[in-house]
């Protein structure tokens, strides 16, 4: 009964609060409204007993909003984010867009014959999810990882005004390097 | 691997895990008060208790145009944060959640600081908090990788992430003492996410306070106490990752716990008014190129030694 509450809860407000994203006209508020949605959906999660997926999405998310408001300084200039502004652009194909989208999803749910469960959870899902992914998915680990990060900082790269060519001089030969900030182990 | 002795209590008891933590938020703070007074002691007992006064008698002021909505979430959930914390901390055999994930658990509310400070610093719409709000962004990145993998050494070692587990695993040697870095780099972690101390740029006096500067009355005391609430937290969840939960002799173990928390926080608090205040890109720097090399080397060593034992 009170699962079956807390679940309604959590998804009214992770629709909600993922719509305000779109209705607020703060850079602020929308960012953190999509935090808000992450977190109830975390929450759902832990009603599945998926404690650590479900954690792990609430820290996650939380994170990636608080790291979004340094980017928003970063690259978009101080004054865009600080005003009031609209979150949306492009509407009508996006709408459309959207719509489409929940059309398929949605005739997916109520169209697919959903699969009887076969076997039973393993008794302790967190040690379940570490085996699968440091043993028979490994690879795919090994593979993911390197090209998330190298897409991470080819984005900041590409992005940043300054090259290695400002920080080192033309021939890659000043040392210490001139940087706008200092950093803190003299290098 | 031994059993853990840990029994999950009623939530009645909610009120009481919030006062104890409301008490050694307190000593916290009479502790700082009293650290740079002629009079120490004097001002240790009544520094606390005049300013939450001086506050609530104070008129809440405002800014133009504020973000009430986030400024008030960032004020408030310091504290909440600070209880989300302790309701994994078993207090000798007793806990309020035996959560079987609670090591994420305490790091998931410790990166919400991350919003919190930074919603607070938002909020008033003026130009010193927000650069506060951003200085602790700025340390964040810096503190908080280091303190994730220092939570990995004791979870390794204990093969589990659950709390009492943890403590559980240290009967013959507390994880202080094979995993030493882990323990520094978690209390600088603990000094950090608290915004005091060496961490105190996102509060600086050369901005006027940063992000206190523009709060006052119970904002203001909300956001001071929900500070040392978090360092009491933070102190109290050392016991049973690193100095082996409630073990000791002759006292009941909850007892244990409480004079475990009450030496670390003393320490953390005599620490972070001793140490001067790092900045944030300098600090970015050392936490990357010094911390977390640092701590990972030591996560190594905990594996190592896990494996070797089987």
């Amino acid at each position: 009964m009170i699962t079956h509450i807390v679940f309604w809860v959590t998804a009214a407000v992770a629709v909600a609060a993922g719509a305000a994203v779109f209705w607020v006209n703060s850079m602020a508020r929308a960012t953190y409204a999509l935090a808000a949605s992450f977190v109830a959906v975390g929450v759902a999660v832990l009603l599945m007993q998926q404690n650590y997926i479900g954690v792990i999405v609430i820290l996650m998310m939380v994170m990636e909003m608080a790291v979004m408001a340094v980017y928003m300084v970063m690259f978009m200039g101080m004054n865009p984010a600080l005003m009031p502004m609209s979150m949306v652009h492009g509407t009508r194909l996006s709408l459309a867009i959207a719509i489409a989208v929940f059309a398929v999803l949605s005739a997916g749910v109520l169209l697919v014959d959903w699969p009887a469960r076969r076997g039973v959870p393993a008794p302790d899902v967190t040690a379940a999810l570490g085996e699968a992914l440091m043993d028979s998915k490994m690879l795919v680990m090994i593979v993911v990882s390197p090209v998330m990060v190298a897409t991470i900082i080819a984005g900041v790269v590409l992005a940043g005004r300054r090259t290695r060519y400002d920080r080192f001089g033309d021939d890659l030969d000043r040392r210490p390097a001139r940087d706008p900030q200092p950093g803190g182990v003299g290098r | 691997m031994t059993e853990p002795s840990i029994i999950p209590v009623s939530a009645a008891w909610t009120p009481l895990a919030a006062l104890l933590l409301a008490a050694l938020a307190w000593y916290a703070a009479g502790l700082t008060a009293g650290l740079n007074a002629s009079a120490p002691v004097r001002t240790a007992l009544i520094a606390p208790w005049s300013e939450a006064a001086r506050l609530m008698r104070q008129t809440r002021r405002g800014t133009v145009a504020a973000d009430r909505l986030l400024g008030r979430i960032g004020v408030t959930g310091m504290l909440a944060a600070a209880l989300l914390m302790v309701t994994v901390i078993p207090l000798g055999g007793w806990t309020l959640l035996d959560l079987d994930v609670g090591v994420v658990w305490f790091n998931a509310v410790d990166v919400m600081v991350w919003a919190l400070v930074w919603m607070a610093g938002w909020g008033p719409n003026a130009v010193h908090p927000l650069i506060g709000g951003y200085r602790f962004l700025a340390h964040a990145l810096g503190y908080e990788l280091p303190l994730m993998f220092a939570l990995v050494a004791p979870a390794i070692a204990a093969q589990s992430l659950r709390v009492g587990t943890v403590a559980a695993a240290q009967q013959d040697l507390w994880f202080v003492v094979w995993m030493p870095v882990a323990f520094v780099v978690y209390c600088i972690g603990v000094v950090a996410f608290s915004v005091s101390g060496p961490f105190r740029a996102a509060r600086g006096d050369d901005i006027a306070g940063g992000v206190t500067a523009e709060s006052s009355g119970a904002d203001r005391l909300l956001f001071e106490a929900g500070r040392y609430a978090l360092l009491a937290a933070g102190a109290a969840f050392a016991v049973p990752m690193f100095l082996g939960g409630g073990a000791g002799p002759l006292l009941p173990d909850w007892l244990w716990t409480i004079v475990k928390t009450v030496a670390v926080l003393t320490v953390l608090v005599w620490a972070k008014q001793r140490i001067p205040a790092v900045r944030p890109d300098k600090f970015l720097e050392f936490g990357w190129l010094v911390l977390l090399p640092a701590v990972v080397l030591q996560d190594l060593v905990v594996a190592v030694v896990a494996v070797w034992r089987g």
